[in-house]
């Protein structure tokens, strides 16, 4: 899974799996970063803390 | 009766009433959970399985929950990446069906591989030329990717909305759900066809046996496509339950039969596909390793003939018919007669997948090799049901999950 794990090898089949493995979870950490950041600052930035309308 | 926990504008029954009933599937949760320590505990000769069944009744329902769990991603993709629109009002039903039946699959290979205190080693130790390692990964972090698109649905209840923070996190969740949806469907188009393509490659099981293309048999792509077909029609029919069970009407006729014309034709073109591979199997693949299709079929108590015809023609391209057309589509008997077909015949492929390839003697000495599961195995795959059943009380009663209840409940 991570390359200081001692079977680990510098080939194709590591660098495909474990490439497709980790690009799917950067998007959904990014994904979810950017979610959890944005609803922070639209909280701070939320006028005297009105009532949110439901959308 | 109305308390602020409960959506605006719909009625739920009283809280004893709700109690009641959850006692009553808890006590079946309850007695799967025992078997489920009893396993744990005890370890694997709980089970049925012996050296000829290293794959039973838990994988079969894995498979199986597993492929009609696969309505959440085809639905997501139709709503969010080919723009369907129509079905946002099924969506999160989609979305809780699938997270009930993915969270049941981890839950059944935690008991599966006998020793869940080692689970962690296919993540860290992996095996990158193992279909089931792949299997493993697309499974967990699709898991994930459900559960982040749960996550708003949660959040909508009406306590949790009050919270600024959380009612923004719901609408920005909201807003790049579609970046969610697309990782899910990448990611289950990798493991539902990585399911398929486990019993493919078994080379000395030539009852599963396929060849196919680059690396992958035929049954990588038959697992895929018959998920995507299928799963849509097991959101309908739960979705139809949930309607007789709550006495109310929760989604539009419309949008049933949309979601049964895209299934239907899905069906329809993955028969045309799997006929062709049987038939390709029968006549070829079989026959180069020494067997004629009877083979597999003749002298044993449990797998006849039948069981292909069941999978092919009666809960395959009957269902198939009847959902490709309008006729099949309009008369609700029929519509629901062809959704819990197809579901039949999914399971029915499953099974034999797993079941049918153990059973099968290998060599002209050998006999068919029969299993039957111990109550421990009952009641561990019996527990997702109960573990369903309640997580969807608790949905319904709580969060907003069909958009078009109250509108289409107005006049009651």
């Amino acid at each position: 899974m991570f390359p200081f794990i001692f079977e680990w090898a510098w080939d194709i089949p590591h660098l495909v799996f474990m490439g497709a493995l980790w690009y799917a979870l950067s998007i959904i950490g990014a994904g979810l970063t950017y979610c959890i950041l944005k609803s922070l600052y639209d909280t701070a930035t939320e006028e005297g803390g009105e009532s949110h309308e439901h959308h | 009766m109305t308390t602020p926990a409960i959506p605006e504008g719909v009625k739920r029954c009283s809280t004893g009433k709700f109690a009641l009933w959850l006692a009553v599937v808890g006590a079946v949760l309850l007695w799967g959970v025992y078997a489920m320590f009893l396993v744990w505990y005890k370890g694997l000769n709980q089970t049925g399985m012996n050296d000829a069944y290293g794959f039973a009744l838990w994988i079969w329902a894995d498979l199986t929950v597993i492929a009609l769990g696969g309505g959440a991603f085809f639905s997501g993709f139709l709503t969010y990446i080919i723009g369907k629109k129509e079905l946002k009002s099924i969506i999160n039903y989609a979305v809780i069906i699938g997270f009930i039946c993915y969270s049941s699959a981890l839950l059944i290979l935690a008991l599966d591989i006998g020793q869940p205190l080692r689970g962690w080693f296919i993540f860290w130790h992996a095996n990158v030329h193992s279909m089931l390692t792949e299997v493993a990964f697309c499974l967990s972090v699709y898991f994930a990717v459900l559960t982040i698109e749960f996550l708003p649905i949660v959040l909508e209840n009406p306590k949790l909305d009050r919270i600024p923070f959380l009612h923004h996190l719901s609408h920005n969740l909201h807003e790049v759900m579609a970046v969610f949806a697309a990782t899910g469907v990448f990611l289950s188009f990798f493991h539902q066809g990585s399911l398929g393509g486990v019993a493919g490659v078994l080379y000395g099981r030539p009852f599963a046996f396929r060849e196919g293309l680059l690396i992958w048999p035929w049954t990588f792509f038959l697992f895929t496509w018959s998920a995507a077909a299928v799963g849509p029609c097991f959101t309908v029919l739960i979705t139809r339950i949930t309607e007789k069970v709550t006495g109310k009407k929760l989604v539009k006729q419309a949008t049933f039969r949309l979601l049964a014309k895209i299934s239907g034709w899905m069906l329809l073109t993955y028969m045309i596909a799997k006929i062709i591979d049987t038939w390709y199997w029968a006549a070829v693949t079989a026959p180069a390793k020494g067997f004629t299709l009877m083979d597999f079929y003749t002298n044993n108590p449990v797998y006849g003939i039948w069981i292909l015809i069941a999978e092919l023609v009666i809960c395959g391209l009957l269902p198939a018919v009847i959902l490709v057309t309008r006729k099949g589509r309009e008369n609700n008997l029929l519509l629901m007669t062809g959704v819990i077909l197809a579901v039949i015949g999914v399971c029915i492929n499953r099974w034999v997948m797993v079941l049918q390839v153990m059973a099968a003697p290998l060599l002209p000495f050998q006999d068919w090799y029969m299993y039957m599961p111990t109550w421990q195995e009952i009641a561990t795959t019996i527990l997702p049901i109960a573990y369903g059943i309640i997580l969807i009380m608790l949905a319904y009663r709580y969060l907003p999950v069909f958009p078009q209840e109250k509108e289409l409940n107005s006049g009651s």
